[in-house]
């Protein structure tokens, strides 16, 4: 954990750009800052004071050539391309990058003189990579290369023997070809600052530096961002090797579901496999990184898939059906079971398919549907209640924090992130945790695993007087994650997470402090179009089918709860792995993986964002909601759409906020104690993290190779820190 | 030629012993009090009046440098002593701690006032640990004696000074560097602005020195800027201690005044070019950053900033590397090409990958095994590295070079040519007697 | 790296030398503990005198005590020169070669040290006695041509006064450092000061 002292090096505290997102939380501006007049190539403009020369030029629309500079990372200044000359200054041409621009500064960014500096960097970049661009991942997505083309001389002059470096051991994610490296170090600055891991450094000096690790895996969820971040082939990515090119490749914008922050990324595909997955940039959301798990499980596509119907024969095994005869037996079912039905949807599962089988429940007469698998517990009728109310946006301007039940390290990735943002800016001190310790990257005390800490702070007997500390802050967030969520107190920790958050007055008019940290995707959507119902709307409904009241459970995308629960159901399971929940099922019907459907998701924020369908379902999969609605054409219950189109109209009538895309649901804070002032009936067990393995957590990451190697690597790293 | 009189570096030769008494014998130390009391705003100006250089290389003027920190600060200010001696041909600083070490730390206290610091650390160079435990020691006499720590020399100033090692690389002389390592970190030099006099140790203001400019500032003050400045040409004050090296018939340090014949510096002080001075080759005048100058312009030089900017070449740090005229020079100036390609820290690309390249081509061309058209190619490489990189150390890699191209281009051709008649006539050689053979 | 065979498992310094470290980082503001990583290493690395080098257990507890990552710490070791990652000799051989020395004759002088130990520049005798390096500039070029074994610099040699220093080292028996040629410092030869002298009435204090 490295806070890097030298504050002048990282970039100035940037909030995220303005976007409809924040009409209704008046973000708080940072004080006007006084404008500069400077001259860029002869042209006058005024720029924001605090700009760098590089972004003022980039503002004025002139492209400065960088290899070092990442606008979300410390300025190194250590390439040298982007050099412009300034005058008033030194005779000599200045890096651009980390030149703050002063009044009456003129810019030159294009003198013969300059021309020949960058053709000078360029050659020397160049004279020791070692050109093997036809057998380069990067190539066609090659800073180098294009900028060399832009810049460059066009032959060389170096008739040495090039620089050989070996390759680096970077774990099972990052394939390392180091006599490419330019030694930019982004890849360095990117673990030490956003990662928040000290697994990368530069060994060594002269000519004769090299980026390495200390032969082990990087022990970071986000380490697959140095792939896009280096600006050659020197990381690329391990499990992409010589799959395709990137002009091959079908582009496809999506929204992952991997976790609840709603990662925006690009699915490269060919000839109908998904080959890649990469991150597209969202300010207010993943920003331009994505977790490993998003983008490294998509093996897991390809493996494992239900492609056809199962359905049980007389021996009780699974046998590939028609598509005709399974919905015949199914909807045969469920018609004998008449409202004696249940669902159950997983985390991943998209809105449409969600409502759909809502409708086909309820035309059934069940209400019995929940898509807490896990068994949260939570009203899923108070908004303000479930959301991640701060906004993930605007955790980087939080000043003291409590995590509860969570590890926002593991749980989204992104966000813990963000949160570490908040610490290297200086406005986080120090986060506080009950639950179980863990490293989040950042100095975090774990006060306690017992619930019962809590109602100390509620009352202000805890030794740290944190409500005094969360009141006093600007900014104060708690964090109330699914490990406390999931305990048989679940909700009575909801409610005193309330009270806390309403006693610290952590809601105020400008900032929401109380946030939900969901695991799945899944899991907002399924709130609002009242898949989930009540508080505790899993377990009953699990002690229900396991007594037998249920005749026919329909499982949608859920393997993570307690299968044998479902003994004495007629089992039916819509979902595209042969995971566990397909092993107990009496009929299958395969259904399309995120990657095979348009689709809507709804982050931990509530904000409504739309995913496309970049390659095929395997086999005879279809998309969920096709399923139900030819299942509900055969229960004669026939919904009022034909087409997914039709299906969002009818769901946007019925919840009209769900229309508006990319736009946080708006939440008033609503007191989350109900009248009654019922106490905490609070259990004695600690609060402890159910999940083992990060990498592995849904059928598609179980199903991932990819996956697999991670979690035999971490295994490995953690039995090494151990022994240590 | 100076008078003893008016050497400030009485014990350059380490004639007496070293501490603290003999040192006070010596006048240091001596009622330091009252010079203290002079107060910041005076030392300033009288140190601008004297016209004191940096001794480092760069000879930014010493007072101008000083007043840039800032009078005000929630922050503490903070002294650096750059010793970290590492230019070849520069052998002064090691001298002045192991024969004279009160002299620099009394000067510590004077700069630390004009500063503003009750911090300062002495940077010293890790190959000289003995001349750091002989620092120590007289860091701990002045300690013991009231002259260090609280109420220093009871002037009602109080200085702490601590001594810090280096650990074997020449950047760390570069201050930023120097700043770098003393953080504890690799020493590679940080981007400018911020300048240290703004953010520089640990984020404080910061005023990175070289010692003979501290060790100087005592005397400039008892004796007065008037006479400090009466020695050397308008621009060039005082007095410097030289360095002179290589083939003269007595090598040694010795303190003369800025603007001194360069000749009279190596006949008088030196015992003259080895074989006499027609004997003499070229010379590098201030150290292996700054370029060669040809015998021809020996003969008028003068040691000081402008005269030696004249003949396209620097005072430097007033290291003076001596050749004649059986000097491989092409393989001196290679050498010293390797010299910096080894100590490029290796952050910025044109130092990191230049100094490599023109290292290997030097070295080809010591073979005469390269092409006359690689003299200019070499000579652009240089002009691509001169300039482009964050720290002045491509500069300095750079300027020898160029100095070498500029002076013996006819010695690197002929070295080339007759490399291939040779390989010409082994050649031909080769040739006649396969015809033989057939 | 060392071989991680044969090297010791655990480390922490000896008293003296936890001394010593304290010393060190006391020089320091408290929260700037890092910045006595050098001394530290270099203590670490005179405390193994069967090596001469930072073991990586050493890396490990260095890391610990100054609480920097051992990622850090490893660039930091690898940047400076005189910190040995890898088993050095007892007397490290540090011939300068860089100009000025180069001027004097300091190549023929690593040519006869390599003769002298049977081994070639960066090698170890096979006794762990000597290992010979070729440095860069140690910073007496008036003293010219000069080595450094260890901490001492020898200066103003000859090829006699190498031969004589290596055998004398080589067979346990005591060397005189500093001027081979008896200068004190970098006065001009044979006492013949143009300054500083008798003539110029100048007067031992």
């Amino acid at each position: 954990m490295s806070k890097e002292p030298s504050s002048q090096k990282l970039p100035s505290s940037k909030l995220p750009s303005e976007g409809v997102s924040s009409k209704e939380l008046p973000k708080e501006l940072p004080p006007e800052l006084p404008m500069v007049k400077i001259t860029i190539d002869g042209e006058e403009r005024e720029c924001e004071a605090g700009l760098t020369v590089l972004q003022a030029c980039e503002e004025a629309g002139i492209e400065i050539p960088r290899f070092c500079y990442h606008d979300r990372l410390s300025i190194a200044g250590n390439c040298r391309m982007c050099l412009v000359e300034v005058s008033p200054g030194p005779p000599k041409p200045q890096a651009s990058c980390a030149l703050p621009i002063n009044e009456g500064m003129s810019i030159t960014t294009n003198s013969p003189s300059l021309q020949n500096a960058r053709k000078g960097v360029m050659e020397f970049l160049l004279i020791n990579h070692p050109l093997d661009c036809p057998i380069c991942d990067q190539g066609g997505e090659c800073d180098l290369q294009d900028q060399a083309l832009a810049y460059g001389f066009n032959r060389g002059r170096f008739s040495e023997n090039k620089r050989a470096v070996g390759e680096k051991y970077m774990g099972p994610l990052i394939k390392t070809v180091m006599t490419r490296c330019i030694h930019c170090t982004r890849c360095i600055r990117f673990a030490n600052e956003v990662a928040g891991v000290d697994d990368i450094g530069m060994l060594g000096r002269g000519e004769d530096v090299e980026i390495t690790t200390l032969e082990k895996a990087i022990d970071s969820e986000l380490s697959g961002n140095v792939i896009d971040l280096c600006p050659v082939g020197a990381l690329t990515s391990k499990p992409y090797a010589f799959r395709a090119r990137s002009w091959e490749v079908q582009k496809s914008e999506s929204i992952d579901v991997m976790d609840a922050v709603g990662s925006n990324i690009r699915i490269d595909s060919k000839n109908g496999k998904v080959l890649r997955v990469l991150p597209r940039l969202h300010e207010d959301v993943n920003e331009e990184w994505l977790s490993d798990k998003a983008r490294f499980s998509c093996d897991g596509l390809a493996r494992q898939r239900l492609d056809r119907p199962y359905a049980r024969n007389e021996k009780k095994q699974l046998v590939p059906i028609s598509w005709q005869v399974a919905l015949d037996l199914v909807a045969e079912r469920i018609e004998r079971a008449k409202t004696r039905i249940a669902a159950v949807a997983g985390e991943q599962c998209d809105l449409e398919s969600m409502y759909a089988l809502k409708k086909l429940l309820t035309a059934r007469g069940s209400n019995k549907f929940d898509a807490r698998q896990g068994g949260a517990q939570f009203d899923p009728s108070i908004r303000s209640g479930y959301l991640f109310n701060t906004r993930i946006a605007n955790i980087t301007r939080a000043d003291a924090l409590l995590i509860v039940g969570a590890n926002p390290r593991e749980d989204a990735p992104i966000v813990n992130a963000r949160i570490r943002q908040a610490w290297l800016q200086g406005g986080l001190q120090q986060a506080y945790g009950i639950g179980t310790a863990c490293d989040v990257t950042y100095p975090c005390r774990w006060l306690s695993e017992q619930p019962q800490h809590l109602l100390k702070i509620a009352s202000s007997k805890d030794k740290e007087r944190l409500l005094a500390t969360l009141s006093a802050a600007r900014h104060p967030m708690l964090i109330l994650g699914y490990d406390a969520l999931e305990r048989k107190d679940g909700s009575d920790i909801w409610r005193l997470c309330g009270k806390i958050a309403e006693k610290a007055n952590m809601v105020r008019e400008d900032w929401n402090g109380f946030n939900i940290l969901h695991r799945g995707a899944s899991a907002v959507g399924a709130c609002e179009i009242g898949f989930n119902q009540r508080v505790d709307g899993f377990m009953p409904l699990l002690i229900s089918m396991a007594k037998g009241e249920v005749e026919v459970a329909i499982i949608m995308q859920a393997d993570d709860f307690d299968l044998d629960s479902l003994a004495k159901c007629f089992t039916i399971y819509i979902g595209h792995h042969g995971d566990r929940a397909a092993q107990v099922a009496d009929v299958i019907l395969p259904s399309a993986a995120y990657t095979e459907k348009s689709g809507i998701w709804i982050n931990m924020e509530g904000r409504v964002q739309m995913g496309c369908a970049a390659v095929p379902p395997p086999g005879e999969a279809q998309a969920e909601w096709r399923i139900l609605r030819a299942l509900a054409e055969k229960l004669d219950t026939i919904p009022p759409w034909n087409n997914l189109q039709e299906l969002r109209t009818v769901l946007w009538k019925e919840h009209p906020e769900l229309a508006e895309q990319d736009r946080p649901l708006r939440a008033v804070w609503q007191s989350l104690d109900d009248k009654s002032n019922k106490e905490f009936s609070l259990h004695v067990d600690p609060i402890v993290t159910k999940r083992e393995n990060y990498y592995m957590s849904d059928p598609i990451s179980r199903a991932s190779e990819t996956m697999s190697a991670c979690t035999r690597a971490r295994r490995e790293l953690r039995r090494k820190k151990n022994a240590a | 030629m100076l008078d003893d009189k008016d050497r400030i570096f009485t014990n350059l030769y380490g004639q007496a012993p070293v501490d603290l008494t003999s040192s006070k014998k010596r006048g240091i130390w001596h009622n330091t009090a009252s010079l203290v009391k002079k107060g910041r705003e005076k030392i300033i100006e009288e140190v601008k009046a004297s016209g004191l250089r940096g001794r480092g290389g760069a000879g930014f003027p010493t007072g101008l440098k000083w007043s840039f920190m800032p009078k005000e600060s929630d922050l503490p200010s903070y002294l650096v002593v750059n010793a970290d001696e590492s230019e070849p041909g520069t052998c002064k600083d090691r001298d002045m701690i192991r024969f004279d070490p009160h002299r620099l730390l009394e000067g510590c206290l004077l700069a630390s006032v004009a500063l503003g610091a009750h911090y300062a650390y002495i940077y010293i160079r890790g190959e000289f640990v003995r001349e750091s435990e002989i620092l120590q020691t007289a860091i701990d006499e002045a300690y013991e004696d009231g002259l260090l720590g609280k109420n220093a020399a009871k002037s009602g100033y109080n200085l702490d000074l601590f001594l810090h090692r280096g650990a074997g690389a020449y950047i760390c002389g570069e201050e930023t560097a120097l700043l770098e390592s003393l953080e504890g970190k690799k020493g590679q030099p940080r981007l400018k602005p911020p300048f240290p006099a703004g953010v520089g140790l640990y984020g404080c203001p910061t005023t990175v020195n070289n010692v003979e400019t501290i060790a100087v500032l005592p005397t400039i003050l008892r004796r007065g800027a008037a006479w400090f400045a009466s020695f050397g040409r308008p621009g060039n004050h005082g007095t410097k201690v030289f360095s002179i090296s290589g083939h003269v018939n007595k090598s040694c340090n010795v303190e003369e005044t800025m603007s001194i014949p360069l000749k009279d510096l190596i006949e008088r002080h030196a015992g003259g070019v080895r074989g006499g001075w027609d004997n003499l080759l070229a010379v590098i005048p201030g150290g292996s950053s700054v370029p060669l100058i040809h015998r021809s312009l020996c003969e008028n030089a003068l040691m000081d900033y402008e005269s030696l900017q004249e003949l396209d070449s620097g005072l430097g740090t007033g290291a003076v590397i001596v050749m004649d005229r059986s000097t491989d020079i092409i393989k001196a100036i290679a050498r010293l090409a390797h010299f910096y390609k080894h100590e490029s820290c290796g952050q910025c690309t044109p130092c990191r990958e230049g100094t490599g390249w023109m290292w290997r081509v030097l070295e080809r061309m010591v073979e005469g095994k390269a092409k006359v058209e690689e003299i200019d190619l070499l000579l652009q490489v240089t002009k691509q590295v001169e300039g482009h990189t964050i720290c002045a150390l491509g500069d300095a890699a750079a300027w020898p070079i160029q100095g070498l191209i500029r002076h013996f281009r006819f010695e690197i051709v002929a070295r080339i040519e007759e490399r291939q008649a040779q390989t010409q006539a082994s050649s031909s050689i080769a040739q006649q007697k396969q015809q033989e053979i057939a | 790296m060392p071989d991680s065979k044969t090297a010791p498992k655990s480390f922490s310094f000896r008293a003296a030398f936890a001394e010593r470290a304290k010393k060190e980082i006391a020089k320091y503001p408290p929260k700037r503990k890092q910045s006595a990583v050098l001394a530290l290493l270099d203590l670490a690395q005179r405390q193994n005198t069967e090596t001469n080098c930072v073991t990586d257990a050493a890396m490990e507890n260095i890391a610990k005590i100054l609480d920097i990552s051992r990622m850090r710490l490893e660039e930091i070791a690898s940047f400076y020169t005189m910190i040995h990652r890898k088993p050095i000799g007892k007397y490290h051989v540090q011939c300068c070669t860089t100009t000025p020395c180069m001027l004097r004759g300091g190549d023929s002088l690593v040519a006869l040290a390599e003769k002298k130990l049977g081994i070639r520049a960066n090698e170890t005798t096979s006794d762990g006695l000597f290992t010979l390096s070729r440095v860069e500039c140690i910073g007496a070029c008036a003293n010219a041509p000069a080595m450094q074994i260890n901490d001492d610099f020898y200066e103003d040699l000859s090829e006699k006064h190498v031969e004589n220093i290596l055998d004398n080292l080589a067979a346990g028996k005591p060397v005189t450092a500093g001027s081979q040629i008896k200068r004190r410092g970098a006065e001009p030869v044979q006492h013949s000061e143009t300054s500083l002298n008798k003539r110029s009435g100048y007067k031992v204090s």
